[in-house]
């Protein structure tokens, strides 16, 4: 029996800032242990998303993608929490899905209902091979695990609330 | 012929058209072309724009670490990085034979990173242009547009990927960063109930796989000329053979044959491939270009991949596999087929028989056993070489006397491929771009070519919001006149 809420943290730990979302998975599976919830809470860590996360997302109550972000308004500091739905969004991407991608899959898939889900995009800034996190990130990571785990996953998914910062655009 | 479109001849006046980067590829790469104000092409470079660094990485860090750290080079085969340095650390240690368990357990991994990879590629990335047409509607050329249009086709893909993940999990202890294969052996044994779960499995996997070749070879010989002449550069074909020549992903000795299909080099050592191949530096490009030392960097580039092996090897060890192998090359007639879209063909046969090898593992009671670690007298100097799901992947390193590596090679699958992606580009340029107005479909036949290589350009940074996708056109006086960006935010 899969946990009902999946945290999908995504991320290359060796990648500067893209360890964004390890160094979360590695808090968050800390507390989750703490707090006595892994029946309630599962943490999925990969570097990246891909068809076969739709498949993770089967029989969920809600789900979250913990990623970094870098680019433009729609990521600014220090993290922006939002919903999303399904979206045939067109990327000309990698092998690497969106989080609203992988949502778009499962829907199109027979009698595979799409759970309520949200982003924790987590502002980083620098991304280089070997480099560990930079100290801006750090803050920006301990900012949105408090987000994270006293005003979310306490709560029912329904009263999840977005948490959008000043000039934040999507 | 199209080798000449690597360098304009007078560059100037000529504008540039650039597909920054390819889209469903790994990582950044990003093609340029020159063109004369009557379209004709002049020059085709496909540039490696973050292929860099990773030696670097590695050195001055402990030797047992590198086979859990190189992992972290690539988010869709870091399986293939894992093994490869692990072969490597064990002549480092000196365990010149691995015991039957650990070797079999490794070969499981493995074959689920083969699995798995080739179903992405072929399903995911691949199969949008295949099943609706390189021109057809960019909005519906991708995976989304393939579960809408042949649900069925897009689920098997889906589960098949999920079963070579699995085989991973199991083996390598975790989904990713795993940490299975350490110098000398493995560091768990599968348990009873995580083989029976495959087992379970298999069969439907091997079914499928099954149907995908017969799906790729319908395409194929639907349009038999097309394939056939798309992109098509003949080279030499790299790849490990095992004993008698048979396929063999993990282990074997090198072997080279010519473009037309002798054999050229036999029973080389992984130990002895720097005497084979040497690499060369181009002012235009990250990525370096290997060549066949014995013919010189311009003629002794090569393919590697399931292309070369399906055609360098002299049979497949399963049936089901080694049944459509002999399909392949009677089509092929009997000589060498050199198209960048026979690489599907051949990929998929590769995934029949990864799944046809799991299976036969999986019915292996070694995979259970205890004794998984051996060893022998340390030396200072290890290579490891395994076919990765994109081709021949070297693993290079000197260790120190404190256990630290000081110097690191990686030649990865990609890197081999680098001139024959560029020249089937060229090819592609030249067939089918010059003289007409450039549309996005008639670009994307150039991404087509490259795709078919199933290229890795090094890329696990995702972050959310990178890797916009921009085509510039520039006009004779080198004015950007016109900009398209797609995908990001």
């Amino acid at each position: 029996m899969s946990a009902p809420i999946v945290v999908f943290c995504i991320g290359n730990p060796s990648r500067g800032d893209d360890a964004l979302g390890p160094a979360c998975a590695r808090r968050l599976e800390a507390w989750i242990a703490a707090q006595h919830l892994s029946e309630r809470i599962e943490v999925i860590e990969d570097f990246q998303l891909n068809i076969e996360h739709a498949l993770d997302l089967q029989g969920r109550a809600a789900a979250i993608f913990v990623d970094a972000g870098c680019v433009g308004a729609a990521h600014v500091p220090p993290f922006d929490f939002y919903p999303i739905g399904p979206v045939d969004r067109r990327t000309h991407s990698t092998h690497a899905l969106p989080p609203e991608g992988v949502l778009h899959v499962l829907s199109r898939l027979p009698e595979m209902p799409v759970p309520p889900a949200w982003v924790l995009c987590i502002r980083g800034a620098a991304f280089e091979l070997g480099a560990g996190l930079s100290p801006k990130a750090e803050g920006h990571l301990t900012a949105a695990f408090a987000f994270l785990t006293e005003q979310v996953l306490r709560a029912a998914p329904d009263t999840w609330p977005a948490c959008r910062p000043a000039g934040a655009q999507r | 012929m199209n080798d000449m479109l690597e360098t304009a001849g007078t560059p100037a006046g000529l504008r540039r058209v650039a597909i920054d980067p390819v889209s469903r590829v790994e990582g950044h790469g990003k093609v340029t072309l020159l063109l004369d104000a009557d379209d004709r092409v002049h020059q085709v470079r496909l540039h490696i724009v973050e292929f860099r660094g990773f030696e670097a990485f590695i050195r001055g860090r402990p030797y047992w670490e590198v086979p859990v750290i190189v992992q972290r080079l690539c988010g869709i085969c870091p399986v293939s990085h894992h093994l490869a340095a692990a072969k490597a650390m064990d002549v480092i240690v000196g365990a010149r034979r691995l015991t039957p368990t650990a070797e079999k357990l490794r070969r499981l991994m493995h074959y689920g990173q083969m699995l798995q990879s080739h179903a992405l590629h072929f399903f995911h990335l691949s199969s949008p242009d295949l099943l609706f047409g390189f021109d057809s509607d960019a909005a519906r050329r991708n995976i989304v547009g393939v579960v809408e249009a042949h649900p069925e086709i897009a689920r098997q893909g889906i589960l098949l990927r999920k079963f070579g993940q699995e085989v991973i999990r199991v083996t390598a202890g975790k989904r990713v960063h795993g940490t299975g294969a350490v110098p000398g052996g493995m560091n768990k044994s599968l348990a009873p109930e995580e083989r029976d779960a495959l087992l379970k499995e298999v069969y439907q996997v091997v079914a499928w796989a099954r149907d995908a070749v017969h799906l790729i070879q319908r395409l194929h010989q639907a349009d038999a000329a097309y394939y056939a002449q798309f992109g098509a550069v003949p080279s030499a074909l790299f790849s490990l053979v095992g004993p008698a020549g048979a396929l063999d992903f993990y282990q074997g000795t090198l072997r080279v044959r010519d473009a037309d299909g002798t054999l050229r080099h036999e029973g080389v050592r992984d130990a002895d491939y720097a005497g084979l191949i040497a690499e060369e530096v181009k002012p235009w490009s990250y990525m370096k270009f290997p060549f066949l030392r014995a013919l010189g960097p311009a003629d002794g580039w090569y393919k590697v991949g399931p292309l070369a092996r399906i055609q360098n090897c002299d049979a497949i060890p399963t049936p089901l596999a080694e049944r459509e192998r002999r399909a392949f090359v009677d089509d092929a007639g009997g000589r060498p087929l050199h198209a960048p879209l026979a690489y599907h063909w051949a990929r998929m046969i590769e995934m029949l028989h990864a799944a046809e090898t799991i299976k036969d593992l999986l019915h292996d009671d070694a995979l259970l056993g205890d004794e998984r670690m051996t060893g022998g007298d340390r030396v200072r100097e290890g290579i490891g070489i395994i076919e990765a799901p994109r081709g021949t992947l070297i693993h290079h390193y000197q260790v120190d006397d404190d256990d630290l590596v000081s110097m690191a090679n990686l030649i990865v699958s990609t890197t081999h491929n680098n001139e024959a992606m560029n020249r089937a580009i060229r090819e592609v340029a030249r067939r089918e771009l010059n003289g007409r107005t450039l549309t996005e479909g008639l670009l994307n036949h150039i991404e087509v070519a490259i795709r078919a290589f199933d290229p890795c350009l090094s890329c696990a940074t995702h972050a959310l919001g990178k890797m916009p996708l921009q085509l510039e056109l520039y006009d004779a006086e080198g004015t950007c006149v016109a900009q398209l960006a797609r995908g990001a935010a």
